[in-house]
């Protein structure tokens, strides 16, 4: 696939960290507002498509391989089970929120009864692990097909 | 119209008739009935989580389980498509 | 009869929906009117969900009031992802189909089945 003119990658490299920083704010507040791991990953993944549409598959397929994308959707998935375990070897049942109420790591104990960025426990690590899947299996999915379509037309012509 | 094309016209006529005579029978749009599990759920997320959201609350502490069934469905559905398009390099 | 304009919306969805599958023998029309199908149970999810004049289930900075049962769309969340899935599956299954056959038509693939 050929990309598109100078003008729409200026404005395509201009947009792209705008478009990042918006979804993962969306992710990273999960707990506070509304949004999360589901909701900023797709945002994420069509900000990265907007870059592989602008500038071309073939140019894109020299930078990113797609297995270097399925190692970082396997880190998420692992990491998501990792914590659903963590529940097992310190408290008593899968899935437990095993960081709430302890000062260690997101899990400070709320004042006066509401619930402030420091204080889900479990929550928002899962939010960035599942983020992180989402994000790499959408784009993947993008990556592949595109590819797979334009040397089809490669070895027609 | 072949006979398949005959007997598609009286399913969908069967199915039209079944839904749309289910709708008029439902409860008022605005008043569940059973809903004791979710009054707990709204009075005890802040104490119980620390989350501010009562939706996030479900899916990743009461209900988490079915997230973990969902994260599998799509690692399962991105496996499928990298393997239709792979090439046998030579 | 004016109270369940929403459930009829659903039924007038899935009816929609139905008739794509059935009626169409385009390839990508049929992976469109399933799409349509999904749609119309996703809306069913949500809209058994809601208590009279309630606000979304959210503690930050809230008018207060009774709020909506969050249960149902923590269920419709996942019925959408898993939708996007069975999607990417069904389109690349039919890039497939035109590499090796060069028709998206019902009728020519498949046996001989009249």
């Amino acid at each position: 696939m050929i990309g598109m003119s100078k003008i729409v990658k200026t404005i395509a490299n201009i947009s792209f960290p705008l478009v990042i920083i918006y979804g993962l704010y969306v992710i990273a507040h999960g707990h506070l507002t509304p949004g999360g791991g589901f909701q900023g990953g797709a945002v994420v993944a069509s900000g990265c498509v907007l870059i592989l549409v602008a500038h071309g598959s073939s140019w894109i397929f020299t930078k990113i391989k797609e297995s270097h994308l399925s190692i970082l959707e396997s880190l998420g998935a692992l990491g998501f089970i990792s914590l659903a375990l963590g529940g097992i070897f310190t408290g008593t049942m899968f899935f437990t929120n095993f960081l709430k109420g302890t000062n260690f790591l997101f899990g400070t104990i709320p004042t006066s009864g509401a619930a402030n960025i420091n204080t889900g426990g479990t929550i928002p690590l899962m939010n960035f692990a599942v983020g992180l899947k989402v994000i790499a299996g959408l784009f993947v999915i993008v990556l592949v097909m595109a590819y797979a379509t334009s040397q089809k037309q490669e070895e027609e012509a | 119209m072949t006979r398949r094309d005959y007997t598609a016209v009286i399913f969908l006529t069967l199915v039209a008739m079944f839904l749309i005579f289910g709708a008029l029978l439902m409860r008022p749009f605005g008043t569940p009935e059973e809903d004791a599990m979710d009054q707990y759920i709204i009075d005890n997320t802040q104490q119980e989580t620390g989350a501010n959201n009562g939706v996030t609350a479900v899916v990743f502490d009461y209900r988490g389980f079915d997230t973990l069934g969902e994260a599998t469905v799509l690692f399962t559905a991105v496996a499928g498509v990298i393997m239709i398009f792979r090439r046998l390099k030579k | 009869m004016i109270a369940n304009i929403p459930y009829i919306a659903v039924a007038g969805l899935i009816i929609i929906g139905l008739y794509a599958v059935l009626f169409r023998k385009n390839l990508i029309k049929i992976v469109i009117g399933i799409t349509i199908i999904e749609s119309g149970v996703n809306l069913f999810l949500i809209t058994l969900g809601y208590r009279e004049g309630s606000i979304a289930p959210i503690y930050t900075s809230s008018p207060g009031g009774i709020m909506s049962l969050p249960v149902p769309q923590a269920l419709t969340l996942t019925s959408i992802v898993i939708g996007v899935a069975v999607l990417a599956l069904m389109l690349s299954l039919i890039v497939q189909i035109y590499r090796h056959s060069q028709t998206l038509d019902v009728r020519d693939l498949g046996g001989d089945d009249q």
